[in-house]
C-alpha cells in the first residue's frame, strides 16, 4: 500500500472518490502523479452490497443533516434529505442506474439557442461538444457503455416491454435499451448483468460501472494512490500568495489531520462542493475560497423531474431486472413550440416496495394510497429527466444554525421551481400518461420528485471569470491549483443523466492537470 | 420473520405487554410462511392494550384489508423499540394512544372504520400522528412478511437474479424487436 506523509507537497489531493474523483485519480495515477483521495465515507464492496433498498440506504447513503427551502416539493416532503448521494468508496457511482448519455451540441449553447429567459441566468459553456467528443469516446469505452464500442444492448425487461409497446403507439420513434454503463456480457474482468434489479443499491455482481472496483483499484496498482477512506475534509487552506496548500481533514477516529498538497481537486458533488469552498473562507478569501465573483454554491440545477406509475390489469413485475431498463428520447431535442426551452428523456424506472412506499406520494395515508400497493405487481413506471434553468437564487448556503459533527455550518439547499421547468414537467407528465394509456393502463399516477440524484452547477465553468467559478478545465479562475472535478462544473444542466460528462471532464481535466504540473504553471 | 414467535409456549414475557393474534387467511402469502397460525410479540416499554390500540392505528392509517395482523405487528415492534430507548418518544406514544381512547369515547378498538379514520384526520398534523406516520411508511412495506404479501420477491442476488427467473416473462404484449432489446448476452 502507497502511503504519503501528511507534510509531503508534491502530492494532488482529491476530495471525494465518486465519479468526478475517482476518475481523476486513477487518470493521474497513470501519468504517474501522486494523489491523496481522501473520501468520507467508508469501502464497501460488491460482497457487502445489501440487496435490501432501506439498509443498503443506510449502509452506503449521505444521511447527514441537510436543510433545504424554496418552493420545490422537496422542501417540505423530504427537509433534511434533499439529494440522494452516497457518503461511500465510489461515492454515488455505487447507487446509480448507469445510464450514460452525451450531451447535445446545442445544450452546450443553451443561452445562444434558447435566448434570453426571464429569472435564469443561461450562460453558453465555455467548451462545446467538439471539445468534449474524445473524451466521451474515452470515458465510453473506460466504462463499457453499450451500444458503443462494438458492445451490444441490454436485453430489456417487463418494465421496457411496456415502455417500448406504448412509445410506439405514440409514435414515438426512438425507444430503445439505452446506452448504458452496465456490461450487456462480460467485460474489463467484470460479469455481464444478471437482472438482479437492485442497481440503485450498489450492483453485487459488479456488471454496473462504479470507481470503487474499476478506477480505484486501477489507480492503486499504479502505486500511485493513496486512498483514505472516513477521511471527511472541512477546510481548504492556502498560503500568502492565495494558492491552495493544504486540506485539514478528520480522520476515521474523528481526529483532525493536516495534509499538505501541490494541488487541490474537489469532487464532493454540487451540494458538499460548493459547502467546502464556502468553509475554506480566510482573510484573503472573506466569502470562501475562490468565491470572488459570488458565484460559489449558486445556480444550483437538480434537473426537471418526475415519474409517471401506470396500474394494468396483467401483472408486470417491474423490479425485476436493470432499473433504467429503456429510454425514449423523442422529447429531448429543444423545441420551444412545445412551451418550454429545452428537453427531456423518459427512462424506465422501478422502486421495490419499501421505496415505492416512502416515494409514491410522500405523506400520504388512507385507501387511495394504499390501493396503489395492492397493485404493486401490476405497476409499470417511467422517470422524467429535463433540463432545468440555472438561477443566481437557487442555492448552496451554509447553514449558520445547524453544525455537523465536526463542527462546520451544514450545506442549506434552496430552490425554487422556474416557470419553463413546470412547463416542461406539466408536459412530460402529460406524454408519459398518454405513453400508459396508449397500452391500456387501468389508473396512472403522476409522482413527484425524489430527493435530488443529480445535483449540478454550483461552482459553474465560464468563459469570464465574473459569470462562474472555473474555466473549461474546471480550474477556479482565482485559486490555480485549485479544480472542481465534478458535476457543479456543469454550466447548464442539460437534458441528459449527467455522469457520462462528468468522467469525460474528468479525464479531459487530468490531461490539463498532468501538462499544468510538467509545466510548473501550477 | 424478525421478531415474530410462532409458538407462544416458548415465549417468554418482559416488562411490556405482548400482542398476539391468530393469521386469518390461511393460504395466504404469509401463511404459507409461518411454522403454525397463531403469533406472539413481546413488548418492552408499550402495555398489551397500548400495542393493540397502536396496531389498529397503523392498519387505519395504511388499511391493507386482507395483510395479517402479523405484519402490522412488526411496526408496532419497531415503534416499542425505539420508545425503549427514547423516552420522550415513548411519553408522546403513552399520550397520543390515551388521547385515541378519549376522542373515541373511552375505546378506540371499537370505534367503527369512519370515526377512527375521522379522528386520525383530526390529528394528523400533531407529532404523535406524525411519528407513528413517518415510522410506519418505512418500517410497514420493509420487511419479509410484507414483500410476501405484496409478491416483492425481495432479495434476488442469491437467486442468480431475474436473468432465468423472469425480468422479461411479460407476453399480453408484443416482444420489442431485437434492434431495441437484443437478446441477454448477444
Ligand atoms: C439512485 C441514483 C441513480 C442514478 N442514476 C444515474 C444514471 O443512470 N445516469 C447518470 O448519469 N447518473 C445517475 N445518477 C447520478 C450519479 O450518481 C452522479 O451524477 C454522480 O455519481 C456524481 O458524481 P460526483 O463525482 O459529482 O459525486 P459522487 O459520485 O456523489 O461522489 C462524491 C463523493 O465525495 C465524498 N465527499 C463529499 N464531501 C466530502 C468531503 N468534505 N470530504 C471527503 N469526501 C467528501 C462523498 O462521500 C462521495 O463519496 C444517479 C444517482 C442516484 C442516487
Ligand atoms: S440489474 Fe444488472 S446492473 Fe443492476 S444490479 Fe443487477 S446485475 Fe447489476
Amino acid at each position: 500500500m502507497t502511503t504519503y506523509p501528511h507534510d509531503d507537497d508534491s502530492v494532488v489531493v482529491i476530495i471525494g472518490s465518486g465519479a468526478g474523483g475517482g476518475t481523476l485519480a486513477n487518470e493521474l495515477c497513470q501519468k504517474g502523479v501522486p494523489v491523496v483521495l481522501l473520501e468520507a465515507g467508508a469501502r464497501q464492496s460488491p460482497a457487502t452490497f445489501i440487496n435490501d433498498e432501506w439498509p443498503s440506504f443506510n449502509q452506503l447513503a449521505w444521511s447527514d443533516t441537510r436543510t433545504t427551502s424554496g418552493s420545490w416539493r422537496i422542501a417540505r416532503d423530504f427537509p433534511n434529505l434533499p439529494a440522494w448521494i452516497c457518503k461511500t468508496v465510489g461515492g454515488t457511482t455505487t447507487h446509480w442506474a448507469g445510464a450514460s448519455l452525451r450531451l447535445q451540441e446545442h445544450e452546450f449553447r443553451a443561452r445562444d439557442t434558447y435566448g434570453q429567459i426571464d429569472d435564469a441566468e443561461l450562460l453558453d459553456w465555455p467548451i462545446t461538444l467538439a471539445d468534449l467528443e474524445p473524451y466521451y469516446a474515452r470515458a465510453e469505452d473506460k466504462m463499457g457503455v453499450t451500444r458503443t464500442n462494438d458492445i451490444p444492448g441490454l436485453p430489456g425487461n417487463n418494465n421496457f416491454k411496456v415502455m417500448y409497446a406504448g412509445a410506439r403507439k405514440l409514435g414515438y420513434q426512438h425507444c430503445s435499451t439505452g446506452r448504458m454503463a452496465i456490461n450487456s456480457r462480460p467485460r474489463d474482468g467484470r460479469a455481464g448483468c444478471q437482472q438482479l434489479g437492485f442497481c440503485f443499491q450498489g450492483c453485487k455482481m459488479g456488471a454496473k460501472w462504479s470507481t470503487l472496483y474499476t478506477e480505484i483499484p486501477a489507480a492503486e496498482a499504479t502505486g500511485k494512490l493513496e486512498l483514505r477512506a472516513q477521511s471527511q475534509v472541512i477546510r481548504i487552506e492556502h498560503d500568502p500568495r492565495g494558492r491552495a496548500s493544504a486540506v485539514v481533514y478528520a480522520d476515521a477516529d474523528g481526529r483532525l489531520q493536516r495534509q499538505r498538497a501541490r494541488l487541490v481537486a474537489v469532487a464532493g458533488n454540487a451540494i458538499e462542493t460548493p459547502r467546502l469552498l464556502l468553509n475554506s473562507h480566510s482573510s484573503l478569501f472573506p466569502h470562501g475560497l475562490g468565491n470572488g465573483s459570488g458565484m460559489v454554491g449558486r445556480h444550483y440545477m437538480r434537473h426537471t423531474t418526475g415519474s409517471v406509475y401506470a396500474e394494468f390489469e396483467e401483472p408486470v413485475h417491474f423490479y425485476r431486472g436493470t432499473i433504467m431498463a429503456g429510454i425514449v428520447s423523442d422529447e429531448v431535442g429543444h423545441r420551444p413550440e412545445r412551451g418550454f426551452a429545452g428537453g427531456y428523456e423518459m427512462e424506465t424506472i422501478s422502486l421495490g416496495l419499501p421505496f415505492m412506499a416512502a416515494f409514491f406520494n410522500p405523506g400520504a395515508w388512507g385507501r387511495d394510497f394504499t390501493q396503489v400497493m395492492d397493485a404493486y405487481t401490476h405497476l409499470a413506471g417511467l422517470w422524467i429527466v429535463g433540463e432545468d434553468m440555472p438561477r443566481a437564487s437557487n442555492r448552496i448556503t451554509l447553514d449558520d444554525e445547524v453544525e455537523d459533527a465536526f463542527g462546520m455550518p451544514v450545506a442549506h439547499v434552496h430552490y425554487d421551481d422556474h416557470p419553463n421547468d413546470e412547463a416542461m414537467r406539466e408536459h412530460a407528465f402529460r406524454q408519459g400518461e398518454a405513453l400508459y394509456q396508449a397500452v391500456g393502463a387501468r389508473k396512472v399516477h403522476r409522482v413527484p420528485p425524489y430527493p435530488s440524484t443529480h445535483n449540478l452547477g454550483t461552482c459553474r465553468m465560464s468563459a469570464k471569470a465574473a459569470d462562474g467559478v472555473c474555466n473549461g478545465y474546471g480550474q477556479s479562475h482565482e485559486v490555480p491549483n485549485l479544480f472542481i472535478s465534478d458535476g457543479s462544473q456543469f454550466t447548464t444542466s442539460a437534458a441528459e443523466n449527467p455522469t457520462l460528462t462528468i468522467v469525460s471532464l474528468a479525464i479531459r481535466q487530468a490531461d490539463y492537470i498532468a501538462e499544468q504540473l510538467r509545466t510548473r504553471a501550477v | 420473520m424478525g421478531d415474530l414467535a410462532f409458538d407462544r409456549r416458548r415465549f417468554l414475557r418482559g416488562a411490556g405487554g405482548l400482542l398476539m393474534g391468530t393469521l386469518l387467511f390461511t393460504s395466504g402469502p404469509v401463511a404459507l410462511l409461518a411454522p403454525s397460525r397463531s403469533w406472539a410479540l413481546e413488548l418492552n416499554t408499550l402495555s398489551s392494550e397500548e400495542g393493540a390500540r397502536l396496531l389498529a392505528m397503523i392498519r387505519r392509517l395504511y388499511p391493507h384489508d386482507r395483510m395479517e395482523d402479523a405484519v402490522y405487528a412488526l411496526t408496532v415492534k419497531d415503534l416499542d423499540s425505539k420508545a425503549s430507548t427514547d423516552p420522550g418518544l415513548a411519553d408522546l406514544l403513552h399520550q397520543g394512544l390515551a388521547e385515541l381512547d378519549r376522542r373515541a369515547g373511552g375505546n378506540w378498538l371499537e370505534a367503527g372504520e369512519a370515526e377512527q379514520q375521522a379522528i386520525l384526520e383530526a390529528l394528523q398534523d400533531g407529532p404523535f400522528f406524525t411519528q407513528v406516520r413517518s415510522t410506519a411508511i418505512t418500517s410497514l412495506y420493509s420487511n419479509e412478511l410484507a414483500y410476501h404479501h405484496f409478491g416483492y420477491e425481495g432479495a434476488s442476488f442469491p437467486k442468480g437474479g431475474y436473468l432465468h427467473r423472469g425480468f422479461n416473462d411479460l407476453t399480453w404484449l408484443p416482444n420489442p424487436p431485437a434492434d431495441a432489446s437484443p437478446v441477454p448476452f448477444a
